[in-house]
């Protein structure tokens, strides 16, 4: 006798724990096994792309912010270095270091994060995303020093950065990056050998480098599939070629290799702090910019509107997460003609299909954390 | 350092192996064809040469007189990058051919590209909107969507008290 049997649609999401934010998948399955998955997303859609079209340069750095909310510094980053390229601005040798720095930090409170979730999603409820916060805590008191804000930073502006460190900054990294490695050792021992994690992760969600290449995959899960591409080595930009690290790279482009992947760049990050803090000259961090005013005390001010030449320009940065662009096309106006950001969260989720058909229910749910997106940046 | 192959060299390069396939060439883009877009793009791919075997980024323009896809590309191999355009001048349905038989990678882009801009990817496999649902009225990210009183087009043509540009309306004696 045969039981007679038929597809069944599951939606996970968009309100559950493990979408990272609102972001749904349509699952249809056979039993337990995955036959079809769909992505639904545009619940946390604000048309930034539009909204920016009305805005002046300066008053769209907030919007980048609020893309990519776990890494603000890096959203900063591209987009100022994107309106740099188009208008030839040369940056300050300190502001280029001081964005190293923020970038850098901004990467281990980042990947702090994708780690804890990913091991929450494994089934380690809240633990390790409570001993990760511990870490994170400490770096968003530092961005609190430098700029006053913790999640929404603003911190970068076009020309530099928008005000030096205060004295006690740098004594207070350093004491963190003392820290740190003891705590790395203890994620390290506590995650790496972990019989659920591996069992749940390893050969799950393959990507070939090649299917890696072919599917636009970029950051981690690219490096974690083989591929030795990183765009901090490959074409550097603020003081990344003045800093020596390794490209942290995988073997089986499997779930647990980005894991290992992410793992492995905090170290890198964390050797780049530690060069960068000494590296770090004396100066200005603003470059003038068109009309910009100078304070008494000798610091630039990014003006609040300016022209830019007419023409177009792509700047692509390595973020936690990815390769994250910034495409602004100038007319001659005040505000950019268009501005579309290319985001890492969105485009890896590309072969989320291809990873998913033929896996399980609880593999998705894994093959979704491993992508490590932030729905913010996947909607815009 | 990536090295950015220049429109007018990447222009040159088409032009050599698929000759009259190239519309337009500036310092920052080439624009190529549509009819021959997909070969073109293929043989840059392939070609050991050129090896652009990752699509970076795909982004769609309202230029108000023409739609233009812009593909940035990247090749691992010999680190370069350059940037390569396609236009289609209907203003009411604009189409070109989709990438996707190239780049798996342009797959969202496109489905993105279609939903804010109407721009349609002529074999795709799975052209539907994503961020908004299917009826909503208009793309947003053309510049005639949702016009200002009197016709006028939205978008910041100046900064109000913007230092150097006169102000004219309101605000001046």
């Amino acid at each position: 006798m045969t039981i007679k049997s038929e597809p069944f649609v599951v939606n996970i999401g968009p309100q559950h724990p493990s979408t990272h934010g609102v972001f749904r998948l349509r699952l249809t399955l056979d039993g337990e096994k995955i036959l079809d998955a769909d992505m639904v997303m545009g619940y946390l859609h604000r048309s930034m792309e539009k909204l920016a079209e009305e805005r002046t340069y300066t008053q769209n750095i907030p919007f980048t912010d609020r893309t990519d909310y776990l890494a603000a510094m890096t959203g900063n980053l591209a987009y100022v270095q994107a309106v740099e390229k188009l208008m030839e601005i040369d940056v300050p040798e300190r502001a280029k270091f001081l964005r190293t720095i923020m970038a850098e930090l901004q990467r281990i409170a980042s990947h702090a994060m994708a780690i804890g979730i990913f091991a929450n999603d494994c089934g380690a409820w809240q633990t390790p995303v409570m001993h990760m916060f511990r870490d994170r805590e400490k770096i968003l008191d530092l961005f609190e020093m430098a700029c006053g804000a913790r999640l929404t930073l603003n911190y970068m502006r076009i020309g530099g950065v928008s005000k030096d460190i205060p004295p006690e900054w740098m004594p207070m990294a350093k004491k963190l990056l003392k820290e740190l490695p003891k705590r790395f050792a203890e994620y390290e021992d506590l995650l790496l050998s972990n019989e659920i994690i591996v069992a749940r992760s390893r050969g799950i969600g393959v990507l070939t480098p090649e299917q890696a290449m072919a599917y636009s995959v970029s950051g981690p899960m690219l490096r974690a599939s083989g591929v030795a591409w990183d765009i901090r080595k490959a074409d550097p930009y603020a003081a990344y070629d003045k800093l020596d690290f390794k490209i942290a790279v995988g073997t089986n482009g499997d779930v647990f290799d980005r894991f290992v992947v992410r793992l492995a760049e905090l170290r890198q990050s964390l050797y780049m702090l530690e060069q960068a803090l000494d590296l770090m000259p004396s100066g200005p961090v603003h470059e003038r910019v068109g009309t910009s005013t100078v304070q008494p005390w000798g610091q630039a001010v990014a003006p609040l509107a300016f022209r830019p030449p007419v023409g177009e320009a792509y700047a692509r940065i390595e973020s936690p997460r990815g390769e994250l662009g910034y495409y602004i096309v100038s007319d001659g106006g005040p505000a950019p003609f268009r501005f579309h950001i290319r985001s890492p969260s969105f485009i890896n989720l590309t072969p989320l299909k291809l990873m998913s058909v033929g896996a399980t229910v609880a593999d998705a749910i894994v093959i979704l954390g491993s992508v490590d997106i932030v729905v913010g940046e996947v909607d815009r | 350092m990536t090295t950015f192959v220049t429109g007018l060299e990447i222009a040159h390069l088409i032009d050599g192996k698929f000759p009259g396939a190239v519309e337009d060439a500036q310092p920052e883009f080439a624009v190529v064809k549509p009819e021959k877009l997909v070969e073109a793009l293929i043989w840059l791919r392939d070609d050991d040469d050129h090896w652009y075997k990752f699509l970076s980024s795909l982004t769609g323009v309202d230029r108000i007189d023409w739609f233009e896809v812009a593909y940035h590309i990247e090749s691992f191999k010999h680190n370069r990058t350059t940037t390569l355009k396609v236009r289609s001048n209907d203003r009411e349905n604009p189409s070109v051919p989709s990438a996707v038989p190239v780049w798996e990678g342009a797959q969202l882009q496109e489905r993105e590209a279609y939903d804010l801009l109407g721009i349609r990817f002529e074999g795709n496999p799975d052209l539907r909107r994503i961020f908004l649902w299917e009826g909503f009225a208009g793309f947003p990210l053309r510049k005639d969507y949702l016009n200002m009183p009197g016709g006028q087009m939205a978008g910041l043509e100046r900064f109000p008290g913007e230092p150097g540009v006169e102000l004219s309306g309101r605000g001046t004696e």
